[in-house]
């Protein structure tokens, strides 16, 4: 059962009977990573989607960033349909990704290799200052903390300005403070760009903290089960009645499917 | 502290006859020798010999196994093709070359600097090939989201993230390179410091032995210093 978003009048994203699988080639099985997924973004909307691991939800996020091949259905961004990676698709991965032989700022400077040298220059000193890293511009990863790693890998990713951005569960290695700063940190950089973000992840008060909607999702195939609207104001109180009553009911969500399907069939 | 108080100590023990002058002369007798060395102008022309040796020896081992690394690196076909061959030919201790190189190429300079190329040239492609194998694809892939492709990608990733095990290559490639000239040298040769060497065993002079001792191990020393200096700015790239 898949609930239809509400369709503004142009979708920044748009996925219908999206399916992938990975052919196992007779040594495996092949993995149905995802089956029949329909789903629209709205321009400026922040989409979490929660599943288990192996549910299909990274697949997902590399197919409308456009790094995994091969998929059956339609995946558009702005209206055309994907067919490999670009900047206009900005991507945070868990890992940082920085490139260790280059500094905060060629790190960001490296998303924006088509710009003259000023506005390069200029865009570089926003992007460095937008994710609170002004005086850090000189440093090499390997001198920063992994919470200011990933800061870059956002101003990296923002750089280019792009339509989209895509987080793939970008704080999952992360400690639970340092975690819950860094929801506020891409809360007040959504709040100041309007950036459609897409956000994967498996923590599901993440999702509930960011998303405008969340979508849970099954595994084996990888499914949408549900999709569960969040009318909470921003900035959201984790500790609310409102919060809870939503975790709970997507916690239900969960393991009733689990339930539903067992792991392993005899 | 403790090179000078052994220095002290040597010295000491050679002067007062404790250490026989002919099989362990003072330091400042071995010093003396290469001053003498260097004022009939003698020295130079062998310090340049062995330099011009190394130098040939290791730039053409060195190229060669460049690009050798990049086409095995780039092509998992000639990768399939070639490293075998290079894998088998590795294990033949490099000493065993010398009389097929004499027999070859005759006693003079293209024989020994064969040899030097054949030492320097095994370190820098098996590090270069597993410098290029071992890429993160993760960082390809962050390349290609910024629009990266072909000669931008190989220009601003795959080399970077290379050079590092490259550098490593060429530094011990350098290393070989200087041991293998002594071995060239020592096995004929009329100029050079390993000549000095020989020329001080077949006249009973120790000091002369440690003389060249002394010079190959600055010399090794100043030149990969040079090499590693030459990388540094590629180390933290200045690419962008």
């Amino acid at each position: 059962m898949t609930t239809q978003a509400e369709v503004g009048s142009v979708s920044a994203i748009r996925l219908r009977q999206l399916s992938k699988t990975y052919e196992g080639h007779g040594r495996t099985e092949d993995l149905v990573a995802l089956r029949d997924v329909n789903l629209d973004v709205a321009p400026g909307e922040v989409l979490a989607v929660v599943g288990a691991s192996g549910c299909g939800k990274s697949t997902l996020l590399r197919i409308i960033a456009g790094l995994e091949r091969g998929h059956i259905g339609t995946a558009e961004v702005g209206g055309t349909p994907v067919t490999g990676p670009s900047p206009d698709r900005g991507v945070v991965f868990q890992e940082h990704r920085l490139l260790p032989w280059l500094t905060v700022e060629q790190n960001v400077a490296f998303a924006v290799p088509h710009l003259a040298p000023r506005e390069r220059r200029e865009t570089v000193a926003e992007h460095v200052s937008l994710v609170g890293l002004r005086g850090f511009e000189r440093c090499y990863p390997a001198q920063l903390s992994g919470g200011m790693a990933q800061r870059v890998a956002i101003a990296r990713a923002l750089a280019p300005r792009p339509g989209v951005l895509l987080l793939d569960e970008p704080f999952g290695a992360l400690d639970a403070f340092t975690r819950m700063q860094m929801q506020e940190e891409v809360l007040r950089i959504w709040e100041a760009e309007r950036t459609t973000l897409v956000l994967v992840t498996h923590d599901i008060d993440e999702a509930l903290f960011l998303g405008d909607r969340v979508v849970v999702m099954t595994s084996r195939p990888g499914t949408v089960r549900r999709i569960f609207p969040v009318e909470l104001r921003r900035p959201r109180d984790r500790t609310s009645w409102e919060f809870a009553a939503l975790r709970k009911a997507i916690h239900q969500e969960f393991f009733q499917s689990r339930a539903r399907e067992p792991e392993f069939q005899i | 502290m403790v090179p000078g108080f052994t220095l002290v100590l040597w010295e000491v023990l050679a002067r007062t006859g404790v250490l026989p002058a002919n099989w362990l002369p003072a330091p400042t007798v071995i010093a003396a020798t290469i001053g003498d060395l260097a004022a009939t102008g003698e020295l130079w022309g062998h310090l340049g010999a062995t330099l011009a040796r190394v130098t040939a020896g290791f730039l053409l081992g060195a190229a060669v196994a460049t690009v050798l690394g990049i086409l095995t690196g780039a092509s998992p076909g000639l990768r399939a093709l070639l490293d075998p061959l290079l894998q088998a030919l590795r294990n033949i201790p490099s000493m065993a070359w010398i009389p097929l190189f004499l027999l070859w190429l005759g006693i003079q300079e293209a024989s020994k600097v064969t040899l030097i190329a054949v030492g320097a040239f095994f370190p820098v492609y098996l590090n270069l090939l597993q410098g290029i194998l071992h890429i993160n694809p993760r960082l390809v892939e962050v390349g290609r989201v910024y629009g990266y492709r072909r000669l931008g990608l190989v220009r601003h990733v795959l080399l970077p993230a290379t050079l590092p095990a490259y550098l490593v290559g060429l530094r011990s490639g350098l290393g070989l390179a200087w041991m293998f000239v002594v071995a060239a040298e020592i096995m004929g040769a009329s100029r050079g410091l390993g000549y000095v060497m020989v020329d001080g065993q077949t006249s009973s002079r120790a000091d002369l032995i440690l003389a060249s001792l002394i010079l190959f191990a600055v010399l090794g020393k100043v030149t990969e210093s040079l090499l590693v200096l030459s990388g540094r700015p590629f180390q933290h790239g200045s690419s962008t």
